[in-house]
């Protein structure tokens, strides 16, 4: 009964988001304002039917009813109860739903918090956002239908892919859909803008906290996704340039350069044409994000459904929604009026550098996923693009951009003074040239690359530092002065302050990360002593033990430093009996921020094992960073101009003429 | 400035990035890619020795020697030639005798491919696509390369799960766990 309450109930929201579709923008066109409110009751609507067909399945997978074909495949009944539920968003038609559960919770949140938006500009957001909707519930009931029953039901379940029972795995993909699909909100305003034919400065200030959002989500689900395949994967690497993590990675840059612009847009009422098409490509290759993944065409670290007629599908959609808004922006874009004037050295001028070396890295990385498959199709030949390609192209248009991140909150709109801003920053140029010279030093013989890149993040950080300083006129003024400025500082500039350290911060992970990591590779037994970076690690003994729905062996090592004994460290190596197959659960011992990593491999003969030990230094930096950054983001999504939210235009029915 | 000189330094700017990341790109591509061959397609091709590619195939069952110190020999095959490979470190948890695998690495001078990097990229129900592809041109592919094993969940369980077509989990599978040296 579940299973089909939970079909009939998509099969219902995709009902509501057809009529949600048609229904407002006829009646934008005859302004017919009770046509155009139809949009916000089937949103709200649809959100409740979505949110009942996910539930059901959530129950089918929590009480294990193996008759639904979907619960057989993905879990078992000696699962523990979290990864039950998790396992619902572990395969393919599950995060399907997680997905149009997501698309249909952004819409409702437009619907029940846009009464202060004109009523013609909420209808068509809304109608937009209906048309993806429909198009992925329609994707979901033909291809791709969770609540398919069997016919003889198996009486066990074939079992959740065990690296994926980790709480890691719980939280990003709900997290990293968050961000994608947050990016929708801003193209569904984009297409209804470009519809109207008309933008105004209160339309970014609309878009500009969903677009925060979604970008807060897609920072922390990226960092998390990181953070799950260094300790789970078992090999210490934290980023692969693997085809899904640039899905992610391209809507991270492409949305990063939305958030600035629509910063010009709000302010200066300047760049409406690009932060319209920007808006776009976020969306777009959010979409095209869904595509790689779930179409299979790509080989990758991660593994897909692969179902050609998924892949067609989706490519139809992609095609559709990303051709129809580009066509639509070439048609409708250029009756959008040029707003306000600006000098090259400007903050304005600073942002468009901003958007200008994160498109061109994001085309970067966009070229290098798609170009094995553009060669495949078109020669025959299979090659693989991996991190050398990255490292030699987007590493080095990071490097101007680095640099450009400290001058840019310190440039006036309209017309800067670079020089004063160079002044300002002397004090965060002479930190970074002390640091290099330090590194530099002390690595005597090393690399010179690692001191100057740390060099370059600590001016990132000390800029933004000095940014705050300024403004509070912290050194200039008594302190408690200072302080009482700071606590007057808007929130979004604290929330800049604290996302250019963030970026800086990871910096110093990323590099001290790759350059400094040691490791040790070999066989060890019983007693034997490893030494790594200083410390010791001693081989106590290995040890059988069974888990819930598992068998796992487990490595017991003794830490110490200096001859002091620090802690002990268990890593074990799990064997899944219902898939054959095992993982390797990676021990980790915190030391500041800096980490040593234990993996197992295979046992020897002998009784012996294979063992990974990797001193990583700094390396939690990695992900601290994009905390910060999105910290910084939620600062700014808290400050007063946005809670206010955008003021009404004085004649809201004027908005339905184009502005031709 | 006029408008048109602002707007004209704005592209004059935006062109010269782009002209950079086009020869950063360029230059990248010459460099850093890595072709995908089969044993057979390196018999063919003779590839110099010293040239960095992927090789991928099935490892020969019987063929895998563990030497000293995490030494490794096995066998590639992809049913019309076979090439020895060496490699050092550990194996991915998937590294199975009779399943497909990629390893990247170049021939040293006597012929014998030394894998710097051993990926298994697929989880126990999936042939990574490369080989698969490879394997299907060649008329090696067998279709119960892709079959889910059986597994031991009931008769019923057993039956459905040799009918089930090939498929894959959403997500990472314990992939790409080879270490690079």
């Amino acid at each position: 009964m579940t299973a089909e309450s939970g079909h009939y109930a998509l099969v219902l929201a995709l009902a509501l988001a057809l009529i949600q579709s048609t229904l407002p923008v006829i009646g934008a066109r005859w302004r017919d304002p009770t046509l155009m409110n139809v949009a916000r009751s089937t949103a709200l609507a649809q959100l409740l039917f979505v949110a009942f067909s996910f539930a059901a399945l959530v129950t089918l997978h929590v009480t294990s009813d193996f008759s639904v074909a979907n619960v057989f495949e993905n879990s078992h009944s000696l699962k523990p109860l979290i990864y039950k539920v998790t396992g619902v968003w572990g395969n393919h038609e599950g995060s399907m739903l997680l997905w149009v559960l997501i698309l249909a919770l952004f819409g409702g949140l437009v619907a029940a918090f846009g009464n202060n938006l004109p009523l013609s500009l909420r209808a068509h957001v809304l109608a937009v956002q209906a048309w993806i909707a429909s198009a992925f519930y329609l994707f979901i009931l033909i291809t791709s239908n969770p609540f398919l029953r069997i016919a003889n039901p198996p009486i066990e379940g074939r079992d959740l892919n065990p690296v994926l029972q980790d709480i890691g795995l719980a939280v990003h993909p709900p997290m990293l859909y968050l961000g994608y699909v947050g990016f929708s909100i801003s193209f569904s305003f984009a297409v209804a803008a470009l519809i109207e034919g008309r933008i105004d400065a209160a339309w970014a200030r609309w878009v500009r906290p969903w677009t925060l959002m979604a970008w807060i989500f897609l920072t922390l689900g990226i960092a998390m996704g990181s953070y799950w395949a260094y300790y789970e994967l078992g090999w210490g690497g934290w980023w692969f340039w693997d085809p899904v993590e640039n899905a992610s990675l391209m809507p991270w840059l492409a949305g990063t350069a939305l958030l600035h612009s629509a910063v010009v847009m709000e302010k200066r009422n300047a760049l409406k044409v690009w932060t319209i098409l920007l808006s776009i490509l976020a969306f777009s290759l959010s979409l095209l994000g869904t595509f790689l993944v779930r179409s299979g065409v790509l080989t990758s670290v991660h593994a897909f459904a692969t179902d050609p007629t998924r892949g067609v599908f989706i490519l139809l959609i992609l095609c559709i929604f990303i051709g129809g808004s580009l066509t639509l922006y070439a048609w409708r874009a250029p009756a959008l009026k040029q707003g306000g004037l600006f000098a090259p050295i400007s903050r304005e001028g600073a942002l468009v550098l901003n958007n200008l070396f994160l498109t061109t890295a994001c085309a970067t990385v966009l070229i290098g996923t798609l170009y094995p498959l553009a060669l495949e199709v078109l020669t025959g030949d299979k090659i693989s693009v991996g991190a050398p390609f990255f490292n030699l192209t987007f590493a080095p248009l990071f490097v101007p951009l680095m640099i450009a991140v400290p001058f840019g909150p310190l440039l006036a709109w309209k017309r800067g003074d670079l020089l004063g801003a160079a002044q300002r920053l002397t004090a965060a140029g002479v930190a970074s040239l002390i640091a290099v010279a330090v590194l530099w030093a002390w690595t005597r013989g090393g690399s010179a690359f690692a001191p100057l890149a740390i060099g370059l993040a600590i001016f990132v950080v000390a800029g933004a530092l000095s940014d705050l300083a300024e403004r509070t006129g912290l050194f200039r003024v008594p302190f408690a002065t200072a302080m009482q400025r700071a606590r007057g500082l808007p929130r979004s500039t604290w929330g800049t302050v604290f996302a250019h350290a963030g970026v800086g911060v990871a910096l110093i992970g990323i590099v001290c990360e790759t350059t400094w990591n040691s490791e040790y590779i070999g066989t060890m037994k019983p007693d034997d002593v490893a030494k790594v970076a200083g410390y010791e690690l001693k081989l106590d003994g290995l040890t059988q033990r069974q888990g819930p729905n598992f068998r796992e062996m487990l490595a017991q090592f003794t830490v110490s430093l200096d001859g002091k004994q620090l802690s002990t460290m268990a890593p074990s190596k799990r064997n899944f009996t219902t898939r054959g197959s095992s993982t390797t659960e990676a021990a980790l011992l915190t030391r500041g921020a800096s980490q040593l990593y234990i993996s197992l491999g295979d046992a020897t003969a002998d009784g012996g094992i294979a063992v990974r030990i990797y001193h990583k230094p700094l390396v939690l930096l990695i992900w601290f960073g994009p905390i910060l950054m999105a910290f910084g983001g939620m600062l700014s999504l808290s400050d007063r101009r946005l809670r206010v939210g955008a003021p009404k235009p004085a004649k809201a029915m004027r908005g339905l003429q184009a502005a031709e | 400035m006029t408008r048109k000189q602002r707007r004209l330094t704005i592209i004059g700017g935006s062109l010269a990035v782009l002209a950079v990341a086009a020869a950063l790109v360029l230059n990248a591509m010459r460099d850093s890619i890595v072709f995908f061959s089969t044993p057979a397609m390196v018999a063919e091709k003779h590839i110099q020795a010293g040239k960095r590619f992927r090789l991928g195939g099935l490892v020969q069952p019987g063929s895998l020697v563990r030497g000293d110190n995490l030494a490794v020999t096995f066998t590639v095959a992809d049913g019309s030639a076979t090439l020895p490979v060496s490699y050092k470190g550990i194996l991915p948890d998937l590294f199975r005798e009779g399943q497909g695998v990629v390893a990247e690495g170049a021939l040293d001078p006597s012929g014998v491919f030394k894998a710097d990097t051993v990926l298994a990229k697929h989880d126990e129900t999936y042939m990574p696509k490369d080989v698969a592809d490879a394997l299907k041109k060649q008329g090696h592919w067998k279709d119960d390369y892709g079959a889910k094993p059986d597994v031991n969940a009931g008769a019923q369980g057993a039956s459905r799960a040799a009918q089930a077509p090939p498929r894959a989990e959403q997500g990472a599978p314990p992939a790409k766990q080879g270490a690079s040296q």
